[in-house]
């Protein structure tokens, strides 16, 4: 998973300090970013067209897959789909049918798209947000306390170990938790349900539904977090390794600070900017990063659906959530970026 | 505390730096006394221990060196002292004046911010408009606008953010500042300016300054007493006026004369009319450390270690050539 | 001109004797490069190591999902074929995808920081966007769609990898030829009059690459991983074994609830090994390139 930062850092500032450049900036910095989005979001627009249009030749043929088998039926499917028009056309149909929050049909279960997605959200908000939260919070402790004791036995053997999580397909790694701990292997009891989401019969939304559905969520948000906590804490130590070095740490502890402020009153804090802008990288990576794991626990989420619209294939469907997972990436890139100007006044002057 | 001992007495100070087994011998054997209301400067190239003999007053020293002699402040020894007590003397007995204030500040905090985080460790309870108060007396004091308490340093200028490092420093009315190439960063206009700033504050609190320089003529002018290091050692100590006027040691009289044009940055690493580099610590030369270099050396340098001597006129120097020596 | 060639070249030896000092002081980096040579010895040397009958759905030599015996030390798979034979052939897959796709990778990702950060103007503006947009794109879904798209195969798995993962060098490329073209050796070939196409290659290019080199471990490990996740998903190579398509078999074929452990522990290490390799290797490289890292690892 991509998890490099694409901020701009801008030059270090003028020396001429004007009292109204000390405040403000902050306003223009957000309106810069603002419309870096709003490109990403068109470019993304075009994209999804052209990938699923051009880039193919023939849709029906690519996303039938030779379930048409006379011209009629090929027919019918561009004629329901609008490919029997001329390219520009198309493009202008899609558009506005977008903009009216028109995803298409299914293919398959003839239900809007939009319907589907919006029905998939939950789940996998829950998952993915309750692992980010999880990971982000060990994550950080991790890679704090292997930077402030590098070389130490410690840091080298849980480095080790965040290297490790870091190479394993984050899938296999539930794979190997449903074997152990939900499968029963040998005297180990059947602790935890091999997927889905509810027991058959509960009403999710009672008490006991909400424990039911906690009980089948651990393993999922146990892998899921730690694939995000070993991402975290290797960034959170190389960061807080580069300040480490740094002068104004020593003026801190020359200041009489007890070593502890000096490390999370300065070093940290300062570290923490690349860790903040990841994780909320991360957070628009929520799809892509549930679609795995979301497969191997079979939790109907939107990484499942689109794993459903890949095996179909469903057209609209594997159309519908590429654009829901490219625009979370936009939106949490914005995010990202108006958090790092607040915290680092000098991206934003 | 013991008021009639000197302010800083540094007695036999060896520091060694350990990294992969080797010893790297940084500061070897340095004897220096700072008395309330004197200002004494270190002079030196690059690499001769003078920043790290900076650092060891408020133990600052890497964890991995290894220290010995004594480094007394007040009358307490720095070097033994419990880590509350070290907490209490850093910045309220002795501050330091970083070089290079654009690393030495942090950069994501306001210049303010940074001044009233000195004053509260020290001094707890102060409510915030009494802080604001004291930070913008301060900033005035150094010749800055109080309202530049809110910019961050990324937005001063190089000399705005020398001022603050040492309105910084003067924030716990500490009785002991030291200055590590205060004006190093700064072009020659701003540096004369700074430097008319921080000896000024000194005088007229009384307190007492050590003042690091690898420019001889800047400290000339200030300092009451200058000590001249090479290579991990004092080689010559005496009045400042004096050591740069008529330098006794060989190499003092190279950084005499080492400086036709101030802010050429390759001069300080090669004094004018002194050809080689200074000796790798680990690998010093037999005798005179500085031989290999002498412009005067003679063959008995390089097999006698020569000491620190008296000479007329409360001057010491550290060559077998000056004084009474072979001619 | 010849003896500066010369000399360069004596200089460019002497900084990889030292470099190659510095990397064997790094002992995970020696551990990475020996986990790959056994890797790569064995994907090299699989037909001799191991019958290729032992691949043949028809013909496979055991029963089915046996447990590991003295015959079949990793047991057979729901065909009855060796895992062991499986494993040994699918590091031929992931190496050949995870190194095609780095190449592809590579090639995009240092034509596209070239010329973005040496060229500059609209153009180096437009690639810039164009990288950013790439680098915040979801990968998977991507993917998904690009191998859907383009069918199943060896090289399109790699191609959809590669042409999905060069955002990150094409950043590091550019920032590096933004900082050497600053430097004084380039202005004295500006003033001299030289091509562009000759400062690039000859001064730009050769201060580039190490970075690129030490890039390129880091992308074979992430490439490899992409694969396994694709191959999972059911968009690898259906005419080849991988270590994904193992594991995409093993799932399907209900091996994780029913205790059939051989079947899907092997392929999950040997992922794990190969891509812990390239990342230790990567690391021992960039602490070479970059003096400021030493004493981290």
């Amino acid at each position: 998973m991509t998890s490099s930062i694409a901020v701009e850092q801008a030059g270090s500032g003028s020396a001429a300090a004007g009292q109204s450049r000390l405040r403000g900036g902050y306003t223009g910095f957000v309106l810069g970013r603002l419309l870096t989005a709003v490109g990403m979001l068109g470019f993304v627009l075009v994209t999804n067209f052209f990938l699923f249009r051009v880039l193919p030749g023939d849709p029906a043929r690519t996303f039938g897959r030779g379930r048409f088998t006379t011209p009629e039926q090929l027919e019918e499917f561009n004629r329901t789909y609008g490919f029997g028009q001329p390219i520009g056309e198309q493009f202008l149909t899609y558009l506005g049918n977008i903009a009216s929050g028109d995803l298409g049909l299914s293919v398959s279960t003839r239900a809007p798209v939009s319907e589907l997605i919006l029905d998939r959200i939950w789940p996998t908000l829950l998952l993915v947000g309750t692992s980010t939260l999880l990971a982000t919070v060990l994550g950080v402790w991790l890679g704090v306390n292997q930077a402030w004791r590098r070389g130490s036995g410690f840091d080298r053997s849980s480095t080790m170990g965040a290297l490790t999580l870091y190479s394993m397909p984050e899938w296999w790694l539930g794979m190997v938790f449903i074997a152990t701990l939900a499968a029963g292997v040998g005297p180990l009891p059947r602790l935890f349900p091999t997927g889905g989401l509810h027991s058959p019969g509960v009403d999710p939304s009672s008490f006991a539904g909400v424990l039911d559905t906690a009980w089948h969520l651990t393993l999922p948000v146990i892998t899921l977090t730690l694939a995000y906590l070993a991402d975290y804490a290797l960034i959170m130590r190389s960061s807080l390794l580069d300040e480490i070095g740094e002068d104004y740490l020593t003026t801190a502890r020359a200041k009489g600070l007890r070593d502890v402020t000096v490390r999370n009153r300065h070093a940290v804090r300062n570290a923490l900017l690349p860790t903040t802008t990841l994780i909320a990288l991360n957070l628009g990576f929520v799809v892509a990063g549930a679609i795995t794991v979301e497969t191997v626990f079979s939790i109907e989420g939107l990484g499942l659906l689109a794993v459903e619209g890949l095996r179909g294939p469903d057209f609209w469907l594997l159309q519908g959530t590429f654009l829901v997972a490219s625009a979370a990436v936009i939106v949490a890139n914005l995010i990202a970026n108006l958090i790092y100007g607040l915290l680092d006044p000098r991206v934003r002057t | 505390m013991n008021t009639d001992a000197p302010l800083l007495r540094i007695e036999g100070l060896r520091l060694t730096y350990h990294s992969d087994g080797v010893g790297v011998p940084a500061v070897r054997g340095v004897d220096l006394v700072v008395r309330r209301g004197e200002i004494v400067g270190v002079a030196g190239e690059s690499g001769c221990g003078k920043s790290t003999l900076a650092s060891t007053i408020l133990r600052l020293q890497p964890a991995s060196a290894r220290v010995e002699g004594t480094v007394e402040f007040e009358g307490v020894d720095v070097l033994t002292m419990r880590w509350g007590e070290l907490r209490a003397m850093r910045w309220a007995g002795a501050s330091i004046v970083f070089q290079g204030a654009l690393h030495s500040l942090n950069p994501v905090q306001r210049a303010g911010a940074q001044i009233v985080e000195a004053i509260s460790v020290h001094e707890p309870g102060i409510d915030q408009a009494a802080l604001d108060v004291r930070v913008a007396g301060l900033l005035e004091e150094v010749g800055l606008s109080p309202a530049l308490a809110t910019a961050y340093p990324h937005q001063l200028s190089g000399g705005q953010r020398q001022r603050v490092m040492i309105a910084m420093a003067l924030a716990c009315r500490p009785s002991l500042i030291v200055a590590d190439e205060p004006t190093t960063a700064l072009d020659v206009m701003v540096q004369a300016q700074v430097l008319e700033v921080l000896t000024g504050l000194v005088r007229d609190r009384g307190v007492g300054m050590l003042i690091i320089s690898h420019d001889l003529s800047v400290l000339a002018n200030l300092c009451d007493r200058i000590a001249v290091m090479y290579a991990g050692r004092i080689v010559e100590v005496g009045p400042g006026d004096a050591i740069f006027a008529s330098p006794l040691h060989p190499y003092a009289a190279a950084l005499a004369g080492a400086f036709p044009r101030i802010g050429d940055q390759a001069s300080r690493f090669a004094p004018a009319g002194l050809a080689g580099d200074p000796p790798q610590p680990e690998a010093l030369p037999p005798g005179c450390t500085f031989a290999p270099r002498c412009p005067r050396v003679v063959s008995e340098c390089h097999q006698v270690d020569p000491q620190l001597e008296d000479h007329p006129g409360h001057r010491k120097a550290a060559c077998i050539r000056v004084g009474g020596g072979v001619r | 001109m010849t003896d500066a060639a010369q000399l360069a070249r004596a200089r460019r030896r002497a900084s990889l004797r030292r470099g190659w000092a510095t990397f064997r002081s790094s002992r995970s980096g020696l551990v990475g490069l020996g986990l790959l040579g056994v890797f790569v010895f064995v994907a090299v040397a699989a037909p001799l190591l191991a019958d290729p009958n032992g691949l043949s759905l028809t013909r496979a030599p055991g029963g089915v999902l046996e447990p590991p015996s003295s015959e079949f030390w990793l047991g057979t798979d729901d065909s009855g074929r060796p895992v062991l034979t499986l494993l040994m052939f699918g590091a031929r897959v992931s190496l050949f995808v995870g190194l095609l796709a780095t190449l592809i990778s590579m090639v995009i990702g240092t034509l596209v920081g070239l010329v973005s950060g040496y060229v500059g103007g609209w153009l180096g503006q437009l690639l810039l966007r164009l990288t950013e947009w790439f680098l915040v794109i979801p990968f998977l879904p991507l993917a998904i769609v690009l191998a859907s798209v383009l069918g199943a195969s060896l090289v399109n798995i790699a191609l959809v990898i590669g042409v999905t993962s060069w955002p990150a060098t094409a950043l590091l490329i550019r920032s590096q030829t933004l900082s050497i073209k600053e430097r004084a050796y380039l202005e004295r070939a500006r003033v001299l009059g030289t091509g562009r196409w000759h400062q690039i290659s000859r001064h730009v290019l050769p201060n580039v690459l190490p970075m690129v080199f030490a890039n390129t471990t880091l992308t074979v490990a992430i490439a490899i991983l992409s694969e396994t996740t694709l191959s999972f998903l059911g968009l690898g190579d259906p005419t080849r074994v991988s270590w994904g398509s193992m594991l995409e078999d093993a799932y399907s074929v209900g091996a994780i609830t029913t205790g059939s452990w051989w079947f899907f522990i092997p392929p999950g290490v040997c992922v794990v090994l190969i891509v812990l390799a390239f990342i230790l290797i990567g690391q021992a490289l960039e602490t070479v390139l970059n003096p400021r890292l030493r004493g981290r690892r």
